[in-house]
């Protein structure tokens, strides 16, 4: 079995008296794209910050890279994207790209072919040097994916990432997503579109506070006795109400 | 190395927002020459006064005070309507020997001035009165000693009795008294020449010279606090907080680098309006310049530790606004530009916690008084006092957005 890059064990959160996590077993390995999808305010976006450390478990336990979080250090070795593009709007592309790479601990003399493979990546290069105030709403998610893809990180957390991303580019950056996942990389990304969690290595499927499944997608699929993952999706909403 | 980063980008963000960049900058300077022209301009109240039935003296005497203008008038209704009319400010009527004293008192200012001068033509009219009572018993006393030099001859000529000698010379001895006196008085009558003196600045020193140093404080805080918390509000809602915290960045190296880059806009601001009320508004720097700026860091640092708190409790930028209100301008009330000497015992107990008050302390004590910065040592202790308090605070406050 592959290393465990992320895992999570009976986790359970809890804002003050509402419930949103009740108990959550996930693992991503390395080299493997875990897909985790459910309704909004299924709790996802709490998965990915009680990974992080930027909340804590009420319960259960949440390990990334066998280390229990929260843990600070270990921050430099994951690439995040939020759902929200917070980029510095008065900045250009390659000024932000800059300090969140400084802000990482990426040396110096690596930063300028770093910032150039990201940029390159997301397709991105001809406008580094434009302020971001002046970008695309896709521009804006494409830049913010970079931002994530720097330092090549070990593990990859992306929040709706190809939100509002041209199918064309899209395609493109799930080609990057495999090749880093080739390298042996892991990555965990939330997803609306259901045929994207058809690209993943395993899906979780989110709801109410639980993982009601978690497999291959086709595994899934026939579990269910359907064609496609939104039926599925559909499907297991439909038991749970 | 990270706090250097952030640096770098808050001044960067900051430079091109060109706009928040000329409200830190050109609003203090022109509010300032605002307030420089309205207060001195403010400083003297010239005041209309109608009489009814007054002397001719006390009209004559009135009119001589600067800034004093008399109208008489036949009867108090005409009066009334001159001062319904707003054409005179107060209405000085004699009935016998009283003096009704009637004011429209819709400007408290204007109803001293009619009050002081008012008390100044009486003194004035009855002072003299006395010189020429005066003039009068000199004549008299002169007459007097005639004819005392007289008595004293005859007593001499005649053969001095033991008793009679000794009563004599106890009348002498007085009336000798009495001419000193007269003498000493007749001097008095002369007007004394006074010179004025001024510690600090000239007569021309009005309010607005103890303000200042005040609002240069109050200027350098308001503009910190605000826009720092609107920075890090922004910060928090577009995102980048919680980007920037999913990073190996410490939370203290974002505290200490937005620490860094608003303590270097506030010198800059500071030694601005510095030089402008320098230059240009011609205030007199006693002490230390460099002091006055290094105590004006100070204060912006901790109204940027309060701004970055308080914008941790406001949800937009719209409730960022509401802390106006509530935190900066009662500072106004308790930083000195109101004198506290004045205010109730419990009233004046709420300015030991207000920042701006040591600052306005230290800072006028610097430029009025030439006094050291080491000599403000307890000022500033208590300044970085709030500082450092503000700013752990902040340290544990991020905590919310992350747990290490």
């Amino acid at each position: 079995m592959a290393q465990a890059m992320i895992d999570l064990a009976h986790l359970a959160k809890k804002f003050g008296d509402q419930t949103v996590l009740k108990d959550i077993n996930l693992t991503v390995n390395a080299g493997e794209i875990v897909g985790l999808i459910g309704p909004s305010g299924a709790g996802k976006s709490t998965v990915i910050k009680v990974a992080l450390g930027m909340e804590v478990a009420n319960g259960g336990s949440a390990k990334v890279f066998d280390t229990v979080m929260p843990d600070r250090e270990l921050l430099g070795r994951i690439g995040y994207m939020a759902q929200t593009d917070a980029l510095y709007d008065d900045l250009s592309g390659e000024e932000n790209l800059k300090f969140f790479g400084l802000m990482k601990g990426i040396a110096k003399a690596n930063m300028a072919a770093e910032i150039a493979h990201a940029a390159g990546v997301v397709d991105l290069t001809a406008d580094l040097k434009k302020r971001v105030a002046g970008y695309s709403g896709g521009m804006k998610r494409r830049l913010s994916l970079a931002i994530a893809l720097l330092g090549n990180p070990e593990l990859l957390i992306l929040d709706e990432p190809t939100v509002g991303i041209d199918p064309a580019l899209r395609r493109q950056i799930w080609a990057e997503l495999g090749k880093i996942r080739d390298e042996g990389r892991a990555i965990l990304i939330t997803t609306h579109v259901m045929d994207e969690a058809e690209l993943t290595d395993r899906v979780a499927l989110l709801l109410g506070g639980k993982v009601m499944a978690f497999d291959k997608p086709a595994v899934l699929k026939q579990q269910y006795g359907v064609n496609t993952i939104e039926d599925v999706f559909l499907k297991a909403e439909g038991v749970e109400q | 190395m990270r706090t250097i980063a952030i640096m770098n980008r808050v001044l960067k963000e900051l430079i091109r927002d060109k706009r928040t960049l000329a409200l830190m900058f050109v609003a203090p300077i022109l509010i300032m020459l605002l307030m420089s022209v309205i207060f001195n301009t403010n400083s003297t109240t010239d005041v209309n006064v109608g009489t009814v039935a007054v002397t001719q003296k006390l009209n004559q005497e009135m009119g001589d005070i600067k800034h004093v203008a008399v109208k008489t008038y036949d009867t108090k209704a005409a009066a009334k309507r001159a001062l319904q009319d707003e054409k005179i400010d107060a209405i000085i009527k004699k009935t016998g020997n009283t003096y009704d004293l009637t004011y429209a008192n819709t400007d408290s200012s204007k109803t001293t001035a009619v009050k002081m001068a008012f008390k100044n033509a009486v003194t004035a009219t009855s002072v003299d009165q006395l010189k020429s009572a005066l003039k009068k018993s000199t004549t008299g006393m002169a007459k007097l000693q005639a004819q005392l030099m007289v008595m004293q001859k005859q007593q001499a000529a005649s053969t001095p009795a033991a008793t009679g000698n000794a009563a004599a010379a106890k009348q002498a001895a007085a009336a000798k008294a009495k001419s000193t006196t007269t003498a000493t008085k007749s001097t008095s009558q002369q007007a004394p020449k006074i010179t004025n003196h001024y510690v600090y600045g000239d007569k021309n020193t009005g309010y607005f010279a103890k303000m200042l140093p005040i609002l240069m404080g109050f200027f350098v805080f308001f503009f910190v606090f605000l826009i720092s918390g609107m920075a890090l509000l922004k910060e928090r809602t577009t995102g980048t907080l919680d980007r920037l915290l999913a990073t190996p960045v410490k939370r203290s190296s974002i505290v200490f680098g937005y620490m860094l880059s608003y303590g270097i806009l506030a010198v800059i601001q500071t030694v601005l309006i510095v030089l402008i009320t320098v230059w240009l508004l011609g205030m007199e720097v006693v002490g230390n310049m460099a002091s006055v700026v290094v105590i004006n860091l100070i204060l912006a640092l901790v109204a940027l530790a309060f701004g970055i708190l308080l914008s941790t409790f406001a949800n937009s930028e719209f409730q960022m606004m509401q802390f106006i209100p509530l935190v900066v301008i009662p500072q106004i009330f308790f930083s000195g530009i109101i004198p506290l000497d004045s205010m109730a015992d419990w009233v004046k107990d709420i300015s030991y916690i207000i920042p701006l008050k040591y600052s306005g302390d230290a800072v006028s004590d610097v430029i009025m008084r030439g006094t050291s910065i080491f000599d403000e040592g307890g000022n500033i202790l208590v300044l970085l006092v709030f500082l450092v308090v503000l700013t752990f605070l902040n340290i544990i406050g991020l905590k919310r957005y992350r747990k290490v």
